[in-house]
């Protein structure tokens, strides 16, 4: 394999990776803190997607569109959280599956609805659709090359968030020691609103990255959701570390199983990665609850 | 004396920087009734799930019968005859008490691979399950759902459960904690019937209960023991006194039982 | 003494009630061909066959307390060996039924084998991980219709007099068969093995503390559970003839799922209730609007929050928890 595939293919496991991390890091901390299992957050990647497509159709700008849409859909997530998903803490994960399970219906024909059944089309923007020269010689796309900067930039801000911050100390406890918040006299409610939202604005971002390079489609999140879930039971439910680790190892084996094994196989590498780890350590590899 | 039924031999066990379980030597014989007290956190349900392995301790080993099963999984040690009950009511709330018993007579009778049979109409596994409710008196009781029974009626089925397997060490975790003035004098009787057929190992608030039933007292803080002997040697310990007055708020006083202890949460 | 077993003392009533539902909905059942036109018997067929996939799927979930999100695939499985064979000239369905069950089964012991291994939320995610795997893999499958799927150019031959290519011939087969599982599959849930599962579910710790090694119990469990829904994949292509990654896809789980609360876990009726209230409100739902999930959604999430015992806990009051 010549040094520019390597590279090229690197980068584009790289951006896969980033882009399960986004989806990854609002659901692992959901989990964690809330103990709730949200098969709806790929309808927050879809609806990011669509709202950002829709913007940029109006406004004529994807940077403008960017600024709308993650508030957006950070507001639709909360609200989602303070009608619905607060009320299944408590119940257990069946429960959680199902109704969010009947969310993501819900979700697809509205956006079916709204936008109609056929996939919808996002530009790259003007100034990002050019190629760049990493290396002397490799060019790479402009428009992924910022997916990769921009979700590790705000990898890197959770990272400081979480670790810096008090907020981010209540959320790190509430994480591993659930119980723990409540004597730390934390408004519960409001934070868990609050963690929810920003789950919801990384998932929604996470999808209007990925508008320009996929289809904007209905259920164009559950795949990738999936993936998610794939991330995180490798990374170890709870660990916003963990995702990140598992994120782009399962971005860079998914990358490289397409290249290197044959078809069939390809589609299954990473699922056969996650049962590896699962037979060596069944929590993950950073498990966050002790 | 006889040689033990179970031995802990330097059984350690750490939670990140906590020492649950430190240094450990015990010995348990057939025929006595060996209490483990401590104060709340001390680690003595740690110690009985590591006994009953449900947790693998740090270092150290366990001795059953002169094997060691400090690294046999949890099902194979019930298999060779240690018994337990937990601290908190824990059988099948959706079978009758009959049924409860009978799972476990099914789990003593080699493995329950047998998909035809209605495993109610097994009369072995039926009459083998009335026996063990019969020792703890609850025949009566045998088709009620464990749902619908008293709270010190599931304790008595979660013994059933464990003499169903003829065990030949029983593990008791608070027996008696949650249980009225009668329920409690009744599990002391039926726990002193049971002492000659097995060893029973004891944990328990209840000192009354403990220093009238147990022939050898453990103490358990932080992990570690402090005192072993008879009754009166540990009522009469001052290294007891010391640890039971300087480490937590409870009252101690001599009593015509004994040590009166409350624990304050 | 009465020996305890044979006293029932309010069961008396509730046992004769269940059976009285069940020789109703039998009857119903039986008698839909004579009664209705084509539409409705295939309905009534589609019923049956998932019905049958919900049963599968209530033995684990609603009795050894297995939340798996991915018995879609084994559905998928049955299907596509129907599929495969039909395509290398294997038309009896007593070489295809049986060898769909056989595949099904040996995939659900590999994934189990692997999923049983943990608990909760992640048995929820794993499961539906590697029915995903299987999608894409079947997805792939070029040599088979690959996304398109592939048709099946004739049910499948049984001989003697029955013949399988008449749909009202195959509606009772499908009838026939769901009797006989259900039979079963009643068989087991009382024997001793279902009684380990039963106690596995509602406490897995306890189990292990009176001496059964849990794992392998839910393991057989999750292999039989697979074996039956790959029939239902059988016979659900058999019905269409048509099978595409779409049977295997991770809403259809999430459907079968549904079927099971809808109709009430834990109980052998429950999901054939649940297959038919779900697939006739999709049913009537989409007389009125081609948006009918819109509406869909919102009901199951009421479901959730207000009515966890199901239809069949509606009916019967003796399912307290």
């Amino acid at each position: 394999m010549s040094m520019q595939l390597w590279v090229v293919q690197t980068l584009n496991g790289l951006q896969l990776g980033v882009m399960l991390f986004l989806m990854s890091a609002g659901l692992t901390l959901v989990f964690g803190i809330m103990n709730l299992i949200n098969l709806a957050h790929g309808s927050l990647y879809m609806l990011g997607a669509y709202l950002a497509a829709t913007f940029q159709a109006l406004t004529g700008s994807f940077f403008i569109a960017c600024l709308l849409a993650v508030p957006l859909v950070m507001g639709i997530g909360m609200l989602m959280e303070m009608s619905i998903l607060r009320r299944l803490y408590d119940r257990d994960h069946l429960d959680q599956v199902l109704a969010t399970f009947a969310l993501i219906l819900f979700f697809n024909e509205l956006v079916r609805m709204t936008w109609g059944p056929q996939a919808y089309f996002m530009a790259i923007p003007e100034s990002l659709s050019g190629t760049v020269e990493i290396l002397p010689g490799i060019p790479y796309p402009a428009y992924r090359l910022t997916i990769v900067l921009a979700g590790s930039g705000v990898a890197v801000g959770l990272y400081l968030f979480i670790g810096r911050t008090r907020l981010g100390m209540i959320i790190r406890a509430g994480a591993t020691h659930r119980e723990m918040v409540g004597a730390l006299g934390v408004n519960i409610k409001l934070l868990y609103t609050f963690v929810f939202g920003m789950g919801a604005a990384m998932a929604g971002f996470a999808g209007m990255m990925a508008g320009p390079i996929l289809s904007v489609e209905t259920g164009m999140g559950e795949p990738i959701m999936i993936l998610a879930f794939v991330v995180i039971v490798i990374g170890g439910i709870g660990s916003v570390r963990g995702a990140f680790a598992a994120a782009v190892l399962v971005g860079v084996a998914d990358t490289f199983g397409r290249i290197l094994l044959p078809p069939a196989l390809s589609s299954m590498a990473i699922y056969i990665l996650m049962a590896g780890v699962l037979c060596f350590r069944p929590q993950g590899l950073f498990p966050a609850h002790g | 004396m006889t040689t033990p039924v179970l031995t802990l031999r330097g059984l350690c066990k750490d939670f990140g920087a906590i020492r649950a379980t430190d240094q450990v030597n015990l010995d348990f014989f057939s025929g006595e009734i060996h209490a483990l007290i401590g104060p709340n956190g001390a680690g003595k349900t740690t110690l009985i799930n590591q006994i009953a392995g449900e947790l693998k301790p740090d270092a150290g080993a366990i001795r059953f019968e002169g094997q060691d099963i400090t690294f046999q999984p949890v099902h194979r040690r019930s298999a060779l005859g240690i018994a337990r009950t937990f601290q908190a009511t824990n059988i099948f709330n959706g079978f009758t008490a009959l049924d409860n018993v009978a799972l476990a007579v099914q789990a003593r009778d080699g493995h329950s691979f047998r998909f035809w049979k209605p495993a109610r109409r097994v009369e072995p596994v039926r009459d083998a399950a009335l026996t063990a409710l019969g020792q703890v008196g609850l025949v009566h009781r045998a088709d009620t759902r464990a749902s619908r029974l008293s709270y010190g009626e599931q304790r008595l089925v979660g013994i059933a459960m464990a003499l169903a397997s003829s065990p030949r060490v029983l593990l008791l975790d608070e027996p008696m904690a949650g249980m009225g003035a009668r329920a409690s004098a009744e599990m002391v009787g039926l726990l002193r019937r049971l002492k000659d057929r097995m060893s029973l190992l004891l944990v328990e608030h209840d000192m009354d209960a403990v220093f009238s039933l147990a022939d050898r007292i453990s103490v358990l803080v932080y992990g570690r023991i402090i005192a072993s002997g008879t009754p009166e040697e540990i009522r009469r310990s001052p290294a007891v006194r010391e640890a039971y007055l300087g480490e937590e708020e409870i009252t101690l006083e001599n009593t015509a039982t004994g040590l009166q202890v409350e624990t304050h949460a | 003494m009465g020996k305890p077993a044979d006293r029932r003392d309010r069961a008396g009533i509730h046992f004769t009630r269940i059976h009285l539902l069940y020789l109703a909905a039998g009857i119903g059942f039986f008698l839909i061909p004579l009664a209705a036109d084509a539409f409705y018997t295939r309905l009534a067929g589609r019923i049956l066959i998932y019905g049958l996939c919900a049963l599968s799927l209530d033995l684990i979930l609603g009795y050894g307390g297995m939340v798996s999100f991915g018995h879609a695939a084994f559905l998928g499985i049955g299907a596509y060996t129907v599929g495969i064979l039909s395509n290398h000239g294997v038309e009896s369905a007593w070489i295809a039924w049986p060898a769909a069950m056989a595949c099904a089964g040996v995939t659900a012991l590999v994934i189990g084998a692997v999923s049983l291994r943990t608990s909760g939320a992640y048995f929820i995610m794993i499961t539906l991980a590697f029915s995903q795997m299987l999608y894409y893999f079947f997805a792939g499958l070029a040599d088979y219709g690959g996304d398109d799927g592939m048709a099946l150019w004739s049910r499948n031959s049984i001989g003697g007099p029955v013949d399988p290519g008449n749909p009202t011939q195959f509606y009772y087969l499908v009838l026939l068969l769901l009797a006989i599982v259900f039979y079963l599959c009643r068989r087991l849930v009382h024997s001793r093995f279902g009684m380990v599962i039963q106690g596995a579910g509602e406490n897995e710790r306890r189990m292990r503390a009176i001496g059964f090694p849990t794992y392998r119990y839910r393991l057989v469990c999750f292999m039989i559970s697979g074996a039956v829904a790959g029939l239902s994949g059988a016979l659900i292509s058999n019905q269409t003839l048509y099978i595409s990654p779409a049977l295997m896809h991770w809403s259809r789980s999430g459907e079968i799922l549904v079927m099971v609360i809808l109709g009430g876990m834990g109980s052998l009726a429950g999901p054939v209730m649940g297959a038919a209230g779900l697939l006739l409100t999709e049913e009537v739902l989409s007389e009125y609007t081609e948006h009918w999930m819109i509406i869909l959604g919102p009901l199951l999430i009421l479901m959730v929050l207000f009515a966890r015992g199901g239809i069949y806990g509606l009916l019967s009051p003796r399912r307290e928890s």
